[in-house]
């Protein structure tokens, strides 16, 4: 599943400018809680989560994070924006919760990371 | 002083002789982490990975030193007055000292439980506190040992092969 459709399914904002929209993303995990984050992504993965401060960037320069979405509606600041745009990583945001984004790309066939 | 100490039982021979051979390190790199500096931490960890990414270390065992520095990082930050990170780089290892400015661990045993924590609002805000620290570091570490005193300041160290 490309990130594009991604974005479409749960009618997402793309929050990052030259987001590359077509990059494949083979799996998905979503959590609120950083080390679990840490523990669970093993391959390149797609994080939901309501998380919005950066630390969920710095995340990113420890695991093979490909995207991440904002669930519940959350608004990340400029500067995380702008950490997220340095390092070529797209931001999506949707007004959606995480139980149902989460939903919504599994029905649609995006796995659950392997953990 | 209290001690907690893990290892891979594949390791322990190899650790015994670092130890008492103490080589000189290829390189040191040296972090300040100031306490509840939540927009940097983890920069110490980042730039630790970005090295050993050039020096050609494997991306599984790089994953690995990325976690478990990152996290003992973020103790650091989120639980004491403020420390440091040095980080060793050998052939075949990195050896990363966490030190601290106190208030120390209590109970390590305790806090060595997964899902114990003592960390606070702020810092269970941000995503932190699930009580998964130490025990991230545990397991993605050959060799990890914890130094402190209640009152006083911690020494965390890790030891991670890269083969």
């Amino acid at each position: 599943m490309t990130l594009k459709e991604i974005a479409t399914l749960l009618e997402a904002e793309v929050l990052t400018q030259k987001a590359n929209m077509e990059i494949p993303v083979p799996c998905a995990f979503a959590s609120d809680l950083i080390s679990d984050i840490l523990m669970c992504t093993k391959e390149p993965t797609l994080l939901l989560t309501g998380l919005a401060n950066t630390q969920v960037i710095r995340l990113s320069d420890m695991i093979d994070i490909s995207a991440i979405v904002f669930v519940r509606g959350k608004i990340p600041t400029q500067e995380l924006i702008e950490m997220a745009e340095e390092r070529g990583l797209p931001l999506l945001r949707t007004t959606m919760t995480m139980y149902r984004s989460s939903g919504i790309l599994y029905n649609a066939g995006l796995r659950s990371c392997k953990i | 002083m209290a001690e907690y100490l893990n290892q891979n039982p594949l390791y322990q021979s190899a650790v015994e002789t670092f130890f008492s051979d103490m080589p000189e390190a290829e390189v040191t790199l040296e972090f300040i982490v100031p306490e509840k500096d939540f927009n940097n931490a983890g920069k110490g960890s980042a730039e630790v990975k970005n090295l050993l990414k050039r020096l050609g270390v494997d991306s599984e065992i790089l994953r690995r030193i990325a976690v478990a520095s990152y996290e003992a990082e973020i103790n650091v930050a989120a639980h004491s007055r403020g420390g440091k990170m040095v980080s060793n780089v050998y052939d075949e290892l990195i050896h990363i000292c966490f030190v601290d400015e106190g208030p120390g661990i209590g109970d390590i045993e305790q806090a060595m439980q997964p899902g114990f924590s003592t960390a606070d609002d702020l810092v269970r805000e941000m995503g932190f506190g699930a009580g998964l620290g130490l025990p991230n570091i545990k397991k993605n570490s050959d060799w990890m040992r914890i130094r402190s005193n209640a009152g006083d300041s911690t020494t965390l160290e890790l030891i991670i092969f890269f083969a």
